[in-house]
């Protein structure tokens, strides 16, 4: 099969970027949409000019490297997979494919199609984690955790950190993304303790790096490649408005203070 | 000149103990003192640079991805083991030790294989309290499955991704040691060559991947944790961007390279499927607890839909000659049975280079949905990349390389022959031998990091006489300059041939001469084949852009070039190796059945090359000293 591309072009984070056409030809249907743009990037090469920058590295969807909008959608057409999860066999002979970066405030172009997501370790770095120095564990048994909430944990922590959900909102908000991880760690009882100290800071973060507010459309379950529900988003609003009460109104100023 | 393991003394069982008695302490206030570089995030590099920060020094930790979390440990899919014996089912940390040792079909060094078993439980606790979501039963208890080369189950497992959890769950204490600021993160910086001082380790340098600045950092140690070189091969299961630049450029500077011919062939992923093809996916081996490996026991049959095929006339071939061990026989065993079958001309789909690992007895037996349950996400990646759905027709699958056991030499404590310079999970060489079990690299790559590194630096850095090293020593900028002229060397050739045609090219020298099986005139001809390549490549390969800029051309170049001399080193150690072991299969050397025939008497030696700067590598033998366990051949039978 053949197709065209349109694809954005920008040399580095500070120059302006455009849209440049390209064709890719003798393709076969079980190729990758990565491996389409190898080939493309081998052509480009031979003939002198620039390959195209796009991040990739396990293919196999769970790195989340990949991180392209294809015709308008984060991570192409297929539901429920990354970039790199994409095969030719969804297009058609002689189609025009657009390929643009995710597009996000907090998310600037670096070249071409990579853009920057240390926003998202930021969120992290500031409360996306339970904290227990290496030794101090108890005997992983001593803590029964209920398989319901283990599932819902492992549920909400399948996700891959890829963005998708930030391109796909009108608002580029992250809240899929600071809910799932406050949902895996919220969720579990070895999360407890800094439930709420946790809730407080990932979304305090969150809004210092850009992130748009969430408006309930709901864009953002439909793009992920990991189906992470957008119920997370309710169970972080749930969560960030029972730590609120707690630290604000009932004054636990030890808290509010370490925010 | 042998090599000296510095194992410690006493009984097997109380070696680490011993040693741990005996090692130097820092105190805490004097921790802060010293300052840590940590190459790599995957398993290894994030558990160690989080356990060191938590500990007190101050570390600075790189990678070259955008996120420390894209560490390709994060791709592991079924499990990690653990004598934790909560199935009553006889496991001990001896069990898990032996299992291990002999896996490595004997060539591992006891005493660390010993100490991974006995720190394997911690790992377990220290991950359920991070809030790994490991699989639990419904009476809130840790699940556990089977893997290959072993008779208990011991595999703790999150999904079919149980690496993505487990490097969470490192990259969580990472990021909350960054966000203390116990630890500097460098992300998108390339090491491409290491710093001595006075023969110590005390620095890197680095390429920014964004800016294209190339720059030192020193530190009191180096640690690294870079991973393994199976994308020498070209197609593997790695991760693309996985290299051997920060390994072999600490070689070049003098570090020991060990087994490089021991490497990992996974009989479990699914077969090529054109030539375009960048990667291989695995299919997690834990797949073998209910899928049944078979192909047709007639060649004129592999051309028809397998359901087709009567049940008389399969061959399962792994159940035939491993009755004990079945489907779960250990990964070289499996791949090399794989490679039987499709030889004798009985293997289906494309090329005839794939065999089935069929589910439908245990749909029949346990109902779709507890399939589902165990290996959904394992079946929806099978559908994606051949749009066949395995509930209703069998998996075709295929060997394909998945981790190198070789790696830079290091003693008992991680430390390589170079002071200073530690290495630890796959990058190392030491806990494997020359074949891994399945689920230990998780494991060992958390033993590292967690649990060995952060008491053994502790020995090294007590020690240290001298004040840490400033960066514009000429030692810095001397090794600095040799890195910009190499860039500047790639640049310049502007020649017509792509990287990827040169990378290609020696994969496929890699695997028909070092691959599955190896020989004499192969390996002599992939002698002659490589430098020829690595000629080719330094006078016509077209590296496009320039340095200060985000360059991946530039960037996959220096990592072709790296894999252009350890593939020949990988060669040279295989042709050295009058032996089969384990991953390394020299078909002059098997019994009359088929299996691996090892030569104990004259090659129960780790092999570690130092690099000969033009005059060839030069062989360091250190003897393999078995006080607990009885060499033996292997049997799975």
């Amino acid at each position: 099969m053949n197709v065209k591309l349109k694809v954005w072009r920008q040399h580095s984070a500070k120059s302006e970027g455009c849209f440049e056409e390209y064709e890719a030809k003798n393709l076969s249907t079980d190729m990758s949409f990565l491996e389409m743009l190898d080939v493309v990037n081998e052509d480009l090469t031979l003939s002198g000019q620039y390959p195209i920058a796009f991040e990739h590295d396990c293919r196999e969807g769970i790195c989340g490297s990949c991180s392209l909008m294809i015709d308008g959608e984060p991570h192409g057409p297929e539901d429920k997979v990354a970039t790199c999860q994409t095969y030719m066999r969804s297009f058609k002979d002689g189609d025009l494919i657009t390929i643009e970066p995710f597009r996000s405030r907090a998310f600037p172009v670096l070249k071409d199609l990579i853009i920057d997501r240390s926003s998202f370790d930021r969120i992290i770095q500031r409360g996306g984690f339970i904290s227990v120095s290496t030794g101090s564990a108890p005997d992983a048994n001593a803590i029964p955790v209920s398989k319901v909430k283990a599932d819902v944990a492992m549920d909400a922590a399948a996700c891959i950190g890829c963005g998708a959900c930030v391109a796909a909102c009108k608002n580029s908000s992250a809240m899929l993304f600071v809910s799932a991880k406050a949902a895996h760690l919220n969720s579990l009882p070895q999360g407890q303790p800094e439930k709420d100290i946790r809730v407080l800071k990932m979304v305090e973060q969150m809004d210092k790096e850009g992130f748009g507010n969430c408006s309930n459309t709901y864009a953002c379950e439909a793009v992920c490649p990991k189906a992470i529900s957008a119920d997370f988003i309710a169970k972080l609003n749930r969560d960030y408005a029972i730590a609120s009460i707690r630290t604000k109104l009932l004054g636990r100023e030890e808290v509010v203070e370490t925010i | 000149m042998e090599l000296n393991g510095k194992i410690p003394s006493g009984p097997l069982s109380q070696k680490w103990d011993n040693y741990k008695r005996d090692a130097k302490l820092v105190a805490p206030s004097n921790k802060r003192k010293y300052e840590v570089i940590v190459v790599g995030t995957g398993l290894a590099g994030a558990s160690a640079a989080a356990s060191l920060a938590e500990l007190g020094y101050r570390v600075k930790s790189f990678s070259y991805h955008d996120s420390p979390r894209r560490a390709h440990s994060v791709a592991a899919q079924g499990g990690i083991n653990a004598a934790k014996n909560y199935r009553n089912d006889g496991d001990s940390v001896h069990r898990l030790f032996y299992d291990t040792i002999k896996g490595g079909d004997f060539r591992a060094r006891e005493a660390n294989v010993y100490r991974l078993a006995q720190v394997s439980v911690n790992i377990i606790d220290q991950c359920a309290a991070q809030g790994v979501p490991l699989a639990r039963e419904y009476g809130g208890m840790l699940d556990n499955r089977s893997f290959g080369g072993a008779q208990v189950s011991r595999t703790f497992y999150a999904r079919g991704q149980t690496g993505q959890q487990l490097l969470l769950g490192a990259y969580q204490a990472l990021s909350r040691q960054i966000g203390l600021g116990a630890v500097e993160s460098f992300q998108r910086y390339e090491m491409i060559d290491l710093v001595l001082v006075n023969g110590h380790a005390k620095g890197i340098v680095t390429r920014h991947l964004v800016t294209g600045e190339i720059k030192t950092f020193a530190a009191d140690a180096v640690v690294l944790a870079t991973g393994g070189y199976g994308n020498n091969w070209y197609l593997s299961t790695y991760g693309r961007l996985s290299n051997a630049t920060a390994a072999w450029r600490a070689h070049k500077r003098g570090a020991y390279f060990a087994n490089p011919c021991y490497t990992q062939i996974h009989p479990t992923c699914i077969p090529v499927s054109g030539d375009y093809q960048s990667k291989l996916t695995l299919m997690s081996e834990s797949l073998r607890n209910d899928g049944r490996v078979w192909v047709p026991m007639k060649k004129e049959d592999t051309g028809k839909p397998p359901a087709s095929i009567p049940e008389e006339d399969r061959d399962y071939y792994l159940e035939r000659k491993y009755p004990s061990y079945g489907n779960l026989a250990p990964r070289d065993i499996s791949s090399r049975a794989a490679k039987e079958a499709c030889d004798e001309g009985r293997g289906v789909g494309p090329g005839g280079l794939g065999v089935y690992l069929d589910f439908a007895d245990a749909i029949k037996r346990l109902g779709r949905h507890k399939i589902e349950e165990r290996y959904g996400n394992l079946f929806d990646i099978y559908k994606e990349i051949t749009s066949e759905v395995a509930y209703e027709q069998p998996m075709r699958i295929y060997p394909a390389i998945h981790y190198t056991m070789g790696g830079l030499w290091v003693d008992y404590e991680l430390m390589s022959n170079v002071p200073g310079l530690f290495v630890i999970g796959e990058a190392n060489f030491s806990d494997h031998g020359a074949n891994r079990l399945g689920a230990s690299a998780l494991m060992q790559g958390l033993a590292d990091g967690y649990f060995v590194l952060p008491y053994t630096i502790n020995n090294y850095l007590a020690e240290i006489k001298e004040k840490r090293p400033v960066t514009t020593q000429s030692e810095f900028t001397a090794t600095e300059q040799e890195a910009k002229d190499k860039v500047a060397k790639l640049l310049a050739i502007n020649g017509k041939r792509t990287i990827n045609s040169f990378h290609k090219e020696l994969g496929k020298i890699m695997w028909d001469y070092c691959g599955m099986t190896r020989d004499k005139a192969g390996l002599e001809k992939a002698l002659q084949l490589i430098p020829a390549l690595r000629e080719e490549f330094w006078s016509t390969v077209n590296v496009p852009g320039d340095g200060e800029e985000l360059n991946q051309s530039l960037e996959k170049a220096g990592r072709v070039a790296d894999f252009l001399e350890l593939g020949e080193l990988v060669c040279r150690d295989a042709l050295d190796r009058e032996e089969s072991c384990g991953g390394h299969f020299r078909s002059e050397h098997q019994t009359e059945d088929g299996e691996a025939l090892r030569h104990d008497n004259t090659y129960s030696f780790v092999a570690a090359w130092e690099y000969g700067n033009g005059s060839g590598p030069k062989l360091h033998k250190e003897q393999l000293v078995y006080e607990e366990v009885h060499m033996s051949q292997r049997s799975y039978k």
